[in-house]
């Protein structure tokens, strides 16, 4: 299964961020919108909801889900 | 507090209890989920109003389900609002994505042609992204299952996990399982190959 140049270094950039304990989908569903609340008002991200950062890294999903949510919040803070 | 004039208990008094309260807050989150899709997705999906109405009405019966599993650690419409945009986002992954068949997308060039490295970035440091990169391909043989190879190529191709999953029979948690193990697989045995991630900072810049 050959991988492209552009394909080996996205693997490379996700093994960089991978760790031992990862929260799953449906864990970072429970915790993103606390997180995105917290970077909206440029709080401090406390040790539990730094794995919700650490999946954002790894999961394109996940932050594509996220990225729409903080320009939900943005709006409707608005 | 949030614009309908609840706070987060409020909201699930009232969504559990009955009659006329429980309708208007059954009308006013389905109105703050429509409001929070219409924000949150690009077009052409937010330019589709029959979309947005469908979504709007899954989300509602998803928010419904979930109740009992919101922790009170965020405002509950913004709890609500992102369940509201996995359900949407995931239905037009799913739309792009449903003729699209793991064989189809992992089969070999399906990328393109395998491209040598590219060296001409940083020149001086090609010999050892080029020892990088063999350690991992023979990693990527050697210690993945068949399974675990076809969902990370599959994702690094850009095939959304619920679309890896329903062809492999499983679920989203699933396939991140495979994936997570799969990238664990590869760090270590690049760590066992002497590299660590400094090695792989400097020669992938991440």
């Amino acid at each position: 299964m050959g991988l492209s140049a552009k394909e080996i270094e996205m693997l490379m950039q996700l093994i960089g961020l991978t760790k031992d304990e990862e929260i799953n989908c449906e864990q970072c569903l429970a915790l993103v919108g606390e997180f995105a609340e917290r970077k909206l008002a440029g709080k401090s991200i406390s040790e539990g909801l730094s794995m919700v950062e650490q999946h954002l890294g790894v999961c394109a999903e996940c932050r594509e889900e996220y990225e729409a949510l903080q320009v939900a919040l943005k709006e409707l803070e608005d | 507090m949030d614009r309908t004039g609840r706070d987060n208990n409020t909201w699930l008094v009232q969504l559990q209890g009955n009659g006329p309260e429980q309708q208007a807050a059954l009308a006013d989150l389905r109105e703050a989920l429509l409001r929070g899709l219409r924000r949150g997705l690009s077009p052409p999906a937010s330019d589709d109003e029959a979309f947005m109405e469908d979504a709007a009405q899954d989300s509602l019966v998803r928010v419904l389900d979930r109740l009992s599993q919101f922790q009170g650690r965020s405002r509950f419409l913004t709890w609500a609002i992102s369940i509201s945009l996995r359900v949407a986002l995931s239905e037009l992954r799913r739309r792009r994505w449903h003729d699209v068949s793991l064989d189809a997308i992992t089969a070999e060039g399906a990328s393109g042609a395998q491209t040598p490295l590219d060296g001409t970035k940083r020149p001086e440091g090609n010999w050892e992204r080029t020892a990088l990169v063999e350690t991992l391909h023979a990693a990527i043989d050697s210690e993945l299952t068949a399974k675990q190879r076809v969902a990370l190529v599959a994702e690094l191709r850009g095939m959304p996990q619920d679309d890896i999953a329903r062809q492999l029979g499983s679920n989203r948690n699933a396939v991140y399982k495979l994936t997570h193990d799969a990238r664990k697989r590869l760090k270590r045995a690049l760590q066992a190959a002497g590299y660590e991630a400094a090695d792989v900072h400097s020669a992938f810049g991440n």
